[in-house]
C-alpha cells in the first residue's frame, strides 16, 4: 500500500519534479537566481551550499511556503502552481524540516494528526501511524507526549508524519544536525529503504561525507546562483567544498598561542536548575579554556547546551560567583553587561530573536551588545554615527551581504546575519 | 481568485502613516451607515461631528482642554505598550493622582497658605498615580500577576475612593450635600493661558511631555531598552537589559503622567473634585496611543483628533439629538479598524488566481 503508483524505474530519465529558473527576489536582492533543478524518482539528489546560498529559499518554494518571483515547476511534466503546503501534500510533496513543528504537550498520535489533512479517524489513522513506523523500523509510542521524546524519536515522528502521505518527493532539510552517528546510520538505513522504493529524495546536508555516502546527485548552490549538478561519489570532500564556497579552502592554521597566565574562562563545578519544566538540569560541569584555543562542547542538541549558554553569557546567573570566572574575575553572579565588559561576547544559536531583534535595523542590533562595552552611549544618549560606523565596519571585514546599508535584521539571510553578530 | 496575506520583507513606512488615515476613513464610512440607520442625514451628521468644532475658537480651545489630558496619559501607555507592558488601568492612575494632589487643595482650603501649593499638588498628582500603577507593576514582577487584569480593576477600587472621600471627609460643608469638595482656592488652580476660554498652562505641559518622549525613544538607550525588551524579549535579555525593572519603570512614569493629568484636570478646568472628572479620559488614551502609532508626535495628532469626537458628540446630541453614547461606539470601532490597518505595514493583501484542481494519477 505504500508503493507509490508510479514507480517508475530510474533509468526511465523523466524527472519527477522540474525546476525551471526558479529566482525569488527580496526587494532588489536575488535569493534565487535563474535555478534549475531536476528530482528523479528512485534517487537521493543532494542540495549543498554555504549558509545563506539560497537552500531553504529553493525548497520552500518547492513545498509550496513561498512564492516564487519567476520560473516555473513541473510535476511529472505538467506545470505546477503551488498554493501552500497542502497542496503541495495533496501533490505528493512531503518535507521534514530541520526545527521540528511539534506541540510538547501532545501525544505522538496527536501530533500526527494534527499535521495530516485526510478525514480518516483518529483510531484508524494511530493504527495506520504503528504500521508505517513498524514497516520502516521506526519505532514510536502514540501515546507518549513529545516532550519526553529525545531529539531522534522527535525526528522520527516528523518522518513517519511525512511518509503516512505516502509522498513521491520527500525534502529533508538537514536531516542529521540534531542526530547521534548512531540514530543517522539508522536514518540512513531508511532513506535507501525508500530510495528503492522509487521515492525521489532531496537532501540537504553541510556534511559532505554524508552526501557521497547517500546521493546519487548533488546540486551546488553559491549565492543564490546554481554553481553545479555532480555525481558526488565521483568527487572528493575538497573538490565538493570548493565548489561551494568559491575558493580554495586553505588550511586553517592556529596562530601560536599567546601565553596567558590566567584561562580565559573557568567553570568550577557549576550546577544550574532549569527553569522551565522541560529544560536540562546542568550538573558538576567544569571546564577550562586558555588564551587562543578554540574549546567544543560536543553533544545531541537539546541535552544542555542551551542552559550551558544561559550561563555563560549571564542570562542566568550560577549559585555562586565562582561557579564563572572570565579572565581571572569571578562572574558567576555578574550580570550579560558586566561579562561583556570582562571582555567575552557571546554568539547565541539562535540569531533571530535572541541574538537579534528581528524587526530592528542592523545599527540597532549593533547597539543591543555594544552599549557597554564599546562606546555607543554617552550620558544615556545613543551616538547614532558610532552605531552606523560598527555596522559598515563589520560589512566590510565579513564580507555581510545585504540589499541596502541598514536593514532590517530579519531581511538578511540567516548566513549573512550570522556573519554580522560574530562581526559585531 | 484568492486573497492572501503576504509578508513583507521589511516593515512598509509609507503603510506605516498611511495605515491610521485609512483607519480613520473605514471609520467614517461606517458611522455614516450607523447614521443613516439611526434615521439621521449621514453627511449633516459628519459636519456637526467634525467640521463644525473646527469653526468657532471657543470649540477649538476645548479640543486643547480636552486633548491634554488625553494626550499626557497617551504617551505614557505608549511606553508601556512599546515595551509589551499592557497598562489598562490609566483612568485609576488618572483617579488617584486627582485625589493624592486634591488633598492638599482641600487641606488649605481658605488659609492662604502661598504659591508652593499648585506645584506641590501637580508633585502629588504624580506621586499618587504612580504609586496606584505600582500596584499593577509590583504584583506581577513579584507575583506574575496578569497586569491587564489587575491595573483594569483597580480602575474600580480608585473610583470607588474618590466617591467615597468626596461624599464623605472631603464633602464641601456649604455644598448642599452635593458629592463635591470645596472649590479650589485660586492659588490651588492651575491658571488660564489666556482671559477667556479654559484653555490653562496644562496644554502646555502636554507638549513639553511629547517632546521629552520623543527624545528618550528616539534618542536615549532608555528608550532602545524599551523598544528592544518589547520587540524581541529573549535579545533584550541578551543584551543585558532587565525586563522586570522595565515594567516598574514604565509601569511608573505612565502612572505618574496618568496622575498628573488628573489633578490638572481637576485643578485646572474642574476646579473641584467630584465624580465624573473623567468622561473616560483613561481608556480613550489606549485609542490615542494605537492610533498615533505609539509615536509621541502621532499620539499629539491622535489626542487632538479623538477630542475633536468628545466636543463634537456634544454638539451633535445637542443640536441633531443623536445619543452621546454613539461617540464612544465611534472610538470602539476607530480602534479595531487602527489594529486591523496595522497588519498592512508587516503584510501585503495579493489577489492570487486559484490554480485549476488539476488530478495526477492515484496515491
Amino acid at each position: 500500500m505504500l508503493n507509490p503508483a508510479s514507480a517508475s524505474s530510474p533509468s526511465a530519465r523523466a524527472p519527477l519534479l522540474q525546476a525551471i529558473a526558479m529566482t525569488k527576489r527580496y526587494g532588489s536582492f536575488a535569493a534565487n537566481d535563474s535555478i534549475d533543478l531536476d528530482l528523479y524518482a528512485g534517487e537521493i539528489h543532494a542540495l549543498l551550499g554555504e549558509n545563506g546560498a539560497g537552500k531553504s529559499t529553493l525548497v520552500k518554494t518547492m513545498y509550496g511556503l513561498i512564492q516564487p518571483s519567476a520560473g516555473e515547476l513541473r510535476w511529472m511534466g505538467e506545470k505546477l502552481e503551488l498554493t501552500g503546503p497542502s497542496d503541495a501534500r495533496a501533490k505528493g510533496i512531503a518535507m521534514v524540516f530541520q526545527h521540528f513543528s511539534l506541540f510538547d504537550n501532545l501525544t505522538v498520535a496527536e501530533n500526527v494528526a494534527l499535521g495530516l489533512d485526510g478525514v480518516e479517524s483518529f483510531a484508524a489513522m494511530s493504527a495506520r501511524l504503528a504500521q508505517v513506523s513498524r514497516d520502516y523500523g521506526l519505532p514510536l509510542d502514540p501515546n507518549r507526549e513529545v516532550w519526553r521524546l529525545s531529539v531522534g524519536e522527535r525526528q522520527r515522528i516528523e518522518i513517519v508524519r511525512a511518509l503516512m502521505q505516502n509522498p513521491k518527493l520527500l525534502i529533508l532539510d538537514e536531516p542529521t544536525a540534531v542526530l547521534t552517528p548512531q540514530e543517522a546510520d539508522q536514518l540512513f538505513t531508511v532513506l535507501f529503504r525508500l530510495k528503492s522504493e522509487g521515492r525521489a529524495l532531496l537532501y540537504i546536508s553541510h556534511k559532505l561525507d554524508e552526501v557521497k555516502r547517500l546521493c546519487d546527485t548533488a546540486t551546488i548552490l553559491r549565492g543564490g546562483k546554481k554553481i553545479s549538478t555532480c555525481d558526488p561519489r565521483k568527487e572528493t570532500a575538497a573538490s565538493l567544498a570548493r565548489m561551494m564556497v568559491g575558493a580554495e579552502i586553505g588550511e586553517v592554521k592556529a596562530t601560536s598561542a599567546r601565553a596567558t597566565t590566567v584561562p580565559r574562562l573557568l567553570i568550577n563545578d557549576l550546577s544550574l536548575e532549569p527553569d522551565d519544566p522541560h529544560g536540562v538540569h546542568l550538573k558538576g560541569i567544569s571546564i577550562e579554556v586558555q588564551g587562543g584555543e578554540i574549546l567544543g562542547i560536543a553533544g545531541v542538541a537539546g541535552n544542555g547546551q542551551d542552559e550551558l549558554f544561559s550561563a555563560l553569557s549571564g542570562e542566568r546567573l550560577a549559585p555562586h560567583e565562582d561557579n564563572v570566572i572570565i579572565d581571572g574575575h569571578a562572574a558567576g553572579h555578574l550580570s550579560v553587561t558586566d561579562r561583556r565588559k570582562l571582555g567575552a561576547a557571546f554568539v547565541p544559536e539562535e540569531r533571530l530573536g535572541h541574538g537579534t531583534a528581528p524587526r530592528m535595523k542592523l545599527s540597532e542590533n549593533a547597539l543591543l551588545t555594544g552599549h557597554a562595552a564599546s562606546h555607543m552611549v554617552h550620558r544615556g544618549f545613543v551616538d547614532k554615527p558610532k552605531t552606523l560606523e560598527t555596522v559598515d565596519k563589520t560589512t566590510k571585514t565579513f564580507d555581510v551581504r545585504k540589499a541596502k546599508r541598514d536593514p532590517e535584521a530579519v531581511s538578511l539571510s540567516g548566513g549573512n546575519l550570522q556573519k554580522f553578530i560574530v562581526g559585531r | 481568485m484568492q486573497l492572501v496575506l503576504e509578508r513583507r520583507a521589511e516593515r512598509s513606512t509609507k503603510i506605516a502613516i498611511l495605515s491610521p488615515l485609512l483607519a480613520i476613513a473605514l471609520t467614517l464610512v461606517t458611522m455614516s451607515i450607523l447614521f443613516a440607520i439611526l434615521g439621521k442625514n449621514p453627511a449633516m451628521a459628519l459636519y456637526v461631528y467634525f467640521i463644525e468644532p473646527l469653526t468657532d475658537s471657543f470649540t477649538l480651545m476645548e479640543i486643547a482642554v480636552k486633548a491634554t489630558p488625553l494626550v499626557m496619559i497617551a504617551i505614557g501607555l505608549s511606553l508601556c505598550y512599546l515595551a509589551n507592558v499592557w497598562n489598562i488601568g490609566a483612568e485609576g492612575q488618572f483617579i488617584m493622582g486627582a485625589v493624592c494632589g486634591s488633598y492638599l487643595a482641600v487641606v488649605t482650603n481658605g488659609t492662604d497658605p502661598g504659591p508652593w501649593v499648585l506645584p506641590a499638588m501637580l508633585l502629588m498628582g504624580a506621586l499618587g498615580g504612580a504609586l496606584w500603577a505600582m500596584i499593577p507593576a509590583l504584583c506581577k514582577v513579584r507575583y506574575g500577576a496578569n497586569e491587564i487584569l489587575t491595573s483594569l480593576m483597580l480602575v474600580y477600587v480608585a473610583d470607588l475612593i474618590m466617591d467615597y472621600l468626596v461624599r464623605g471627609p472631603w464633602r464641601d460643608p456649604q455644598g448642599m450635600n452635593f458629592p463635591t469638595t470645596a472649590s479650589f482656592d485660586p492659588v490651588a488652580t492651575v491658571p488660564t493661558l489666556f482671559e477667556t476660554g479654559r484653555i490653562h498652562w496644562g496644554a502646555l505641559v502636554a507638549l513639553i511631555v511629547v517632546a521629552l518622549a520623543a527624545v528618550m525613544l528616539g534618542r536615549t538607550i532608555k528608550g532602545f531598552e524599551i523598544r528592544v525588551v518589547g520587540a524581541a524579549p529573549r535579545a533584550a535579555a541578551f543584551a543585558g537589559f532587565n525586563s522586570k525593572r522595565l515594567v516598574l519603570f514604565t509601569f511608573a512614569v505612565s502612572g505618574a503622567l496618568a496622575g498628573l493629568a488628573g489633578i490638572i484636570e481637576v485643578a485646572g478646568p474642574v476646579g473641584v473634585l467630584q465624580p465624573g472628572i473623567s468622561p473616560g479620559y483613561g481608556f480613550t488614551a489606549i485609542i490615542v496611543a494605537f492610533l498615533g502609532r505609539l509615536n509621541p508626535v502621532g499620539i499629539l495628532i491622535a489626542g487632538l483628533f479623538l477630542a475633536l469626537t468628545f466636543i463634537g458628540g456634544e454638539g451633535a446630541q445637542i443640536s441633531m439629538k443623536i445619543p452621546l453614547d454613539l461617540t464612544k461606539v465611534f472610538q470602539g470601532i476607530l480602534l479595531f479598524y487602527v489594529l486591523a490597518c496595522d497588519s498592512l505595514i508587516l503584510y501585503r493583501i495579493r489577489l492570487i488566481a486559484s490554480p485549476k484542481k488539476a488530478i495526477h494519477g492515484t496515491a
